[in-house]
């Protein structure tokens, strides 16, 4: 122990204080928490964006917007939920509990660490001054939907794209530290007899994400660049006229773009992986299996990019490949989902709050798998392409999948963090009031989408009323429960709930995070556990 | 147990910097799939583009089919040409080599470079469209009030898929940027 201390120039769970806390930050507990809350704020800024759009479309008609405005509120919407709230959320569950869970003291980087978190900040900021620019009169904010196409975000562009630019450039650069880092921990942190195949597999799903982000990420950068010299100084890399070619920019897009969905969902089924197995005292079923599967949708998500494009006027040869390939990952989703249902099966399953939003993401984010099997059909996606029906298939699996995991990952480990269980009746009254609430919210574009009804358009024809009206009622119920979610939080971050943690926390849970003090330790294992 | 945390250290730094080569090589991809995608647009006439190759075998005509061939013209934005074809269409045998015209005048009263960029339609049919003659190969100059006749010489290739009985050959005329009109244009943004 003594050895270990000297190692150290802090002392031993002394926090330094005041805000120096806060930004000079090399904890991965408290950059985690600030990953995690910098992602709460903007779960409600980019929650606010959508509550406009569907103010906007309670009726057809134009009420309360200018079509310009709502272009602006649909593209901040969506790079502020996938940027701002997914990632950084994720990225935050993987700092507090990666440690935590492979048995290392912190990071392996932890000033990059602090780097990569503050970056995010300044990222947004920039990307926000632009709305608020726009509100202001000056300009518009990014108006050309959160895909950003070429020529609409060149030529067409507005000044503020500019901003977004630089933006995406900064978050590009918080992601690839971010994920770097994460690798460095799990190659050299782990506690000895932790080997790659006893890792919990929540790490296992960040390890390869963390390789995702790296291999897309700069991609992304690249394209963002491109449109900086088109925009900026004189290059054709996306304008016809100059030889380039806007489809190309879709091609670039969308290879960091289909990439991007599996860094959005694959931490998540880590977490579903982690509380399954928890609350149905059963150990998970298939665990090398959920590896292979996780390792599979990662290699096959480089392949499948131009689904997206089958309207853009490919040969058959290129729509049958994508098809097909695009088919081949509902094997290994198939698998993991499987793999869920038979830990269950048999198990003595408890029902708290994590528990319920695990068992609601595995049926809701399969419904949202099998909207993107209807839309990898080439012919049939002639028909559903850029309608509410891929509008509905993204939201559930990206609220009722992505976002259910992360809620499910915060009540699942907010004992641990805080040392106090939360309120359990407000976490019950959160999770039905929220799932009963999306799917009013998100099933009825199902119909309007099949029926034809335009995405990113403020005003709709009539016969799509009635189902409209539906989903902004389920939106503004949706929005309002998240102020439970926000205050049950607080309430057991300052143990309000009168409910001290044990170590164990659950009584299924296993895993080294489960063997340390409730709440952990400032830091964590500061003599390596053995890993039998 | 000491001397772990050095080792660790030395790790560390190799695996940021094999990950640094990761991200800069995946930057360099992104710019790499430029060339590659028109390379590949070439290769399989994917996206429409003809080969931009001249044409100079003689291949044996099919005077049994008939292939309909229309013709398109479109002015870039910025181009203040007057553009089009001297005939909408003409039918052709496969294998036939074929001369048609597009008429373009320059309307304004300064000397203009323009560049023309073909693109069949069906896609699939882009390969089999051959030219062996075309004002597209070189650029165009017209002088101020200029009007020039500007011939195609083509040949359907007789190997066309036999479900594909129109084709469509359109160009557009782009203008060519002069270091003015770059500034100007850049000033304007
Ligand atoms: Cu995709």
């Amino acid at each position: 122990m003594s050895a270990v201390i000297e190692e150290h120039h802090d002392h031993h769970d002394h926090k330094p204080t005041g805000i120096g806390r806060w930004l000079f930050s090399t904890n991965h507990k408290d950059i985690g928490t600030m990953y995690l809350w910098f992602s709460f704020i903007m779960f409600f800024v980019g929650g606010s964006m959508a509550l406009v759009i569907r103010a906007e479309l309670f009726q057809p008609g134009l009420q309360l917007v200018e079509p310009e405005f709502f272009n602006q509120m649909t593209t901040l919407h969506g790079l502020i939920m996938v940027f701002g709230v997914i990632m950084p959320a994720f990225v935050g569950l993987a700092n507090w509990m990666v440690p935590m869970m492979i048995g290392a003291p912190d990071m392996a980087l932890p000033r990059m660490n602090n780097w990569s978190f503050w970056l995010l900040p300044g990222a947004f900021g920039l990307l926000i001054a632009s709305l608020i620019m726009s509100l202001m009169g000056m300009g518009s904010a990014p108006n050309f939907g959160w895909t950003f196409y070429a020529p609409l975000s060149t030529k067409y562009g507005p000044a503020s794209t500019d901003f977004f630019i630089f933006s995406v450039h900064m978050m590009g650069i918080s992601s690839i530290m971010g994920a770097i880092n994460i690798i460095a921990t799990i190659m050299n942190m782990r506690a000895p007899g932790m080997t790659y195949m006893k890792m919990p597999i929540f790490v296992w799903t960040w390890f390869i994400t963390a390789y995702l982000l790296i291999a897309v990420m700069p991609v992304l950068a690249g394209a963002v660049t491109m449109m900086l010299t088109d925009r900026n100084f004189g290059t054709s890399f996306f304008d016809a006229a100059g030889g380039g070619d806007p489809v190309m920019f879709q091609h670039i897009f969308w290879f960091f773009g289909h990439p991007e969905v599996y860094i959005m969902i694959l931490p998540s089924f880590g977490i579903i992986s982690e509380i399954v197995p928890t609350f149905a005292r059963k150990k998970i079923f298939g665990y090398s299996s959920m590896v292979y599967a996780t390792a599979s949708i990662a290699f096959l998500s480089f392949i499948v990019w131009a689904h997206h494009m089958f309207t853009t006027g490919m040969p058959v040869a290129g729509e049958l490949f994508f098809m097909y390939a695009t088919m081949l990952i509902a094997i290994p989703t198939g698998v993991k989902v499987f793999n869920w249902v038979s830990t269950m099966w048999k198990g003595s399953m408890t029902f708290e709050t994590p528990m319920l939003f695990a068992i609601a993401f595995i049926f809701l984010f399969t419904i949202g798998g099998f909207t993107g099997l209807m839309l990898c059909i080439a012919p049939a996606d002639f028909q559903y392409h850029d309608t509410y029906f891929v509008v509905a298939h993204f939201h559930y699996v990206l609220v009722t999948g992505a976002a259910f995991g992360i809620m499910a990952g915060v009540y699942y480990w907010i004992p641990k963090w805080t040392g106090n269980m939360y309120d359990e009746t407000l976490g019950k009254w959160h999770f039905w009031l929220t799932t009963i609430s999306a799917n009013v919210l998100f099933f009825p574009m199902h119909f309007v989408g099949l029926a034809g009804m335009p995405r990113r358009i403020p005003d709709y024809s009539i016969q799509f009323a009635e189902f409209n009206a539906m989903a902004t009622v389920g939106a503004f119920v949706f929005g309002f429960t998240q102020l439970i979610f926000l205050y049950n939080v607080i309430k057991t971050a300052r143990g309000r709930t009168g409910v001290k943690a044990t170590d164990q926390v659950w009584e299924g849970s296993h895993g080294l995070e489960w063997t340390l003090p409730s709440p952990a330790p400032f830091h964590s294992f500061t003599t390596p556990p053995q890993v039998k | 147990m000491t001397s772990q945390p050095k080792q660790q250290t030395n790790s560390n730094a190799k695996v940021i910097g094999r990950l640094m080569l990761v991200v800069v090589g995946m930057f360099g991809f992104g710019f790499v799939m430029v060339p590659i995608y028109d390379i590949f647009c070439e290769v399989t006439g994917l996206n429409g583009k003809t080969s931009g190759k001249r044409l100079t075998e003689v291949l044996e005509v099919d005077t049994n089919r008939e292939v309909v061939v229309e013709f398109v013209a479109t002015l870039n934005e910025e181009m203040p040409w007057e553009f089009r074809p001297a005939v909408d269409k003409v039918t052709v045998n496969p294998g036939q080599p074929t001369r048609i015209t597009y008429v373009a005048k320059n309307v304004t009263n300064k000397d203009i470079i323009g560049q023309a960029v073909p693109s069949v339609a069906p896609g699939k049919a882009a390969t089999y469209f051959q030219k062996t003659e075309c004002f597209c190969f070189t650029e165009q100059k017209l002088e101020a009030g200029e009007e020039k006749e500007m011939p195609v010489i083509f040949v359907v290739d007789p190997d066309l898929p036999d479900d594909v009985t129109q084709l469509a050959l359109s160009y557009t005329f782009f203008i060519k940027p002069t270091e003015a009109s770059k500034t100007a244009s850049l000033a304007h943004n």
